[in-house]
């Protein structure tokens, strides 16, 4: 493309210029900004909200499990299709995390991981399936999953729950310890993150998932295995759930069998905050990443700054209706753009 | 395509192309009903206490918000949208009864003032996907989160409790000598409102044509945004109307009531046989489809089984429902893609080009 394009270089069109550039436009920066001002502000309110050795670490581990969760939510919305169903499989896996740990002694740490992700990618797998293959609109097959897991759960778990007492120490340290200051629960999930994006950035079926979200019917015109990477999709989100769960043992200790409920509406809220467009195809991990530790730390914040925190919910609803008012916004400023630049290109 | 149809003299509506018997009866909604009327028997036959006056009382009673604002969601979503936040407008129009009244207006004053608070909350709804032209499972998941978190900051965790017996009484009470609790008065009033201008108006027979087709609908002269405005503003005041119920019935306002309540509704909706992608549904399959989740959580609780596994049922069903819907869908295209393959090896033969 710039072999051809004969018009004099102007200035400003360094490589690095355009890397500043595409920073400060991106959609996730004005939302990382939206989360320093949060944190700053608090900050200044309480110091011990940023400085006091357990602020600071609250501030990393509280949304490290939302994010796991928002991570997956991202996926299935970047194909068109919402999976409704994550905050129940973070309860049936969290519930089993304990139970592997009770009924059976000195299970190896890693097991349990082994376990609760299988598990997660299963129920996962069974939403891709039903989704991809008898074509039905994911948020109805979703919504009926969420029932169905949320109601297994409650019928094995009944009205006991996991205990502190009943997790080994070494996996309860998890929830706590920290490698160099950061939490590892934050560890994992930024590992996590950092994968997934660049999967969806570098990888060729990660593309294909823009692809298929942009336009399902070209997409399948195209070639792509639409089936196939519709499932994949729901499998990641399971998976990643079902990790979220088994962490979720480990950071609270307390199972019960209402574990994560309401999860999937944090989780959509977080991915639609940083970006992700709900009609598919646009937005990455980075932004709904960054929508979760927001959302998250606005519900810390706001008892500090001097809000009750009954209000959390509505400060909650209103980002994720303002960010999707500015997404309509810059869409509609780009689509002018555009139209600008071609009466210009003619 | 258009080759078929100008040498076809006589068309053929596929809707009118089955016996009229098998039209009525062969549907989703007949089905559903069916559906229905088992369960009863079978609870009936089976369950002890299932024909006592005070189950249907309580059924009733318990299904009643679910019911009302089934009818307004039903036409939402036959326009191929959705809202999820009435549960939380039913929260907000509850509190907003119980600091009224708590702070000295007459009670009839609060209960419209929250019908009007839930009929803003529908406007602020439409007016977020029709003028901005936002999608609206974002647009009411973020409503969904505003309008509970309202609720529950202007409550925080206290719960009024204090209304005038004579309201509570009359949202307890039933009908003189039936079983039947008096808040199916309005529902069967509003029903029928619905009923008749969901299938008889030219209003009603738009929605199915902004669902099927929404560009088609709008160059065929309706006014998309308006209609749709409307149907939003429609589910706020009958949630707000539900919430106002909702308080009376249980004499208590706070601001979690009727959490979690929008997935029922949906679920109710969808497996009464309205399809999610619009353009499909009837009213009687979806109040049947209300009554079937409740009919079969009612029978299943006297029975002894726990609520959890209605929830599976639940669940199940509506899973059962649209997968059912494409499976038929899929041996139907086969049947005729054979049929079809049988013709045209048959016409190939005698002549060909």
């Amino acid at each position: 493309m710039t072999a051809v394009d004969t018009r004099p270089v102007q200035p400003g069109s360094s490589a690095a210029t355009a890397l500043v550039r595409r920073i400060a436009t991106a959609r996730e920066t004005g939302i990382l900004i939206a989360l320093l001002l949060v944190i700053v502000a608090a900050t200044i309110a309480n110091p011990s909200f940023l400085f006091s050795n357990d602020g600071f670490r609250d501030l990393l581990l509280t949304p490290s499990l939302l994010l796991l969760v928002a991570i997956g939510s991202a996926v299935v919305i970047i194909t068109r299709n919402v999976d409704l169903s994550v905050g129940s499989i973070v309860g049936l896996s969290a519930y089993l995390t304990g139970r592997m740990f009770i009924d059976i002694p000195g299970i190896p740490l890693i097991g349990v991981f082994v376990g609760g992700v299988l598990l997660g990618g299963l129920l996962g797998l069974i939403n891709g399936a039903l989704v991809a293959f008898a074509r039905v609109p994911a948020l109805v097959i979703t919504l009926g999953t969420l029932y169905i897991y949320r109601g297994i759960n409650v019928a094995w778990a009944g009205s006991d729950r996991i205990n502190a007492s009943d997790l080994p120490s070494d996996f309860r340290a998890l929830g706590t310890d920290r490698i160099l200051g950061i939490p590892i629960l934050t560890v994992i999930a930024v590992v996590v993150l950092i994968a997934a994006a660049w999967y969806l950035r570098n990888l060729r079926s990660g593309r294909e998932l823009y692809a298929i979200g942009s336009d399902p019917a070209a997409a399948h015109l195209y070639g792509l295995k639409v089936t196939r990477r519709v499932i994949a999709a729901f499998v990641v989100s399971g998976a990643l759930s079902g990790l979220a769960g088994v962490l979720y043992a480990a950071r609270y200790g307390t199972v019960s069998s209402a574990a994560g409920f309401g999860w999937e509406l944090q989780a959509i809220g977080a991915a639609v905050i940083g970006g992700v467009a709900i009609s598919g195809g646009v937005g990455t991990v980075w932004g709904a990443a960054i929508g979760a530790y927001l959302l998250l730390t606005i519900n810390r914040a706001l008892p500090i700054l001097g809000i009750d925190d009954f209000w959390q919910r509505a400060v909650v609803g209103v980002l994720i209706i303002g960010s999707i008012v500015l997404d309509r916004v810059l869409a509609v400023r780009q689509h002018r753009r555009l139209i600008a630049q071609r009466e210009v290109d003619r | 395509m258009t080759a078929a149809t100008t040498s076809a003299p006589a068309r053929v509506y596929k809707l009118h192309a089955r016996p009229a018997w098998r039209r009525v009866l062969l549907t989703r909604e007949t089905a559903i009903i069916a559906l229905l009327l088992i369960v009863i028997a079978v609870a009936l036959a089976t369950v002890r206490n299932f024909d006592s006056p005070l189950t249907v009382t309580y059924l009733l009673r318990d299904v009643a918000p679910i019911l009302l604002i089934a009818l307004p969601m039903t036409l939402i979503i036959i326009t191929e949208e959705i809202d999820l936040s009435v549960a939380s407008i039913v929260g907000l129009s509850s509190v907003t009864t119980g600091i009224l009244t708590n702070a000295g207006w007459p009670f009839e004053l609060a209960a419209v003032a929250a019908i009007l608070v839930g009929t803003f909350c529908g406007v602020v709804n439409g007016f977020l996907v029709t003028v901005v032209g936002l999608p609206s499972l974002a647009v009411t998941i973020g409503t969904l989160a505003l309008f509970r978190g309202v609720a529950v900051g202007l409550l925080g965790t206290t719960a009024i409790t204090d209304f005038p017996e004579v309201w509570t009484d009359i949202a307890k009470a039933n009908i003189p000598g039936t079983p039947i609790p008096v808040i199916m008065i309005p529902f069967a009033i509003l029903a029928i409102v619905f009923a008749v201008l969901l299938h008889f108006t030219p209003f009603g027979r738009s929605l199915y044509a902004i669902g099927l087709n929404k560009e088609a609908a709008q160059f065929s002269g309706i006014d998309v945004g308006r209609t749709k405005f409307v149907l939003f503003v429609f589910s706020g005041a009958v949630s707000g109307f539900a919430g106002v119920y909702f308080t009376l019935l249980y004499s208590n306002a706070r601001g979690d009531n009727a959490l979690g309540m929008e997935l029922q509704v949906i679920a109710a909706v969808l497996l009464g046989g309205v399809s999610i992608f619009g353009g499909r549904g009837a009213l009687h399959g979806v109040i049947a489809g209300v009554l079937l989740i409740g009919t079969l959580g009612s029978a299943l609780r006297l029975a002894g089984v726990t609520s959890d596994i209605i929830n599976v049922i639940t669940g199940v069903l509506l899973i059962a429902s649209v997968v059912s819907g494409s499976l038929l869908g899929w041996l139907q295209k086969r049947r005729t893609a054979a049929i079809g393959k049988r013709k045209g090896r048959a016409g190939a033969s005698s002549d060909a080009p």
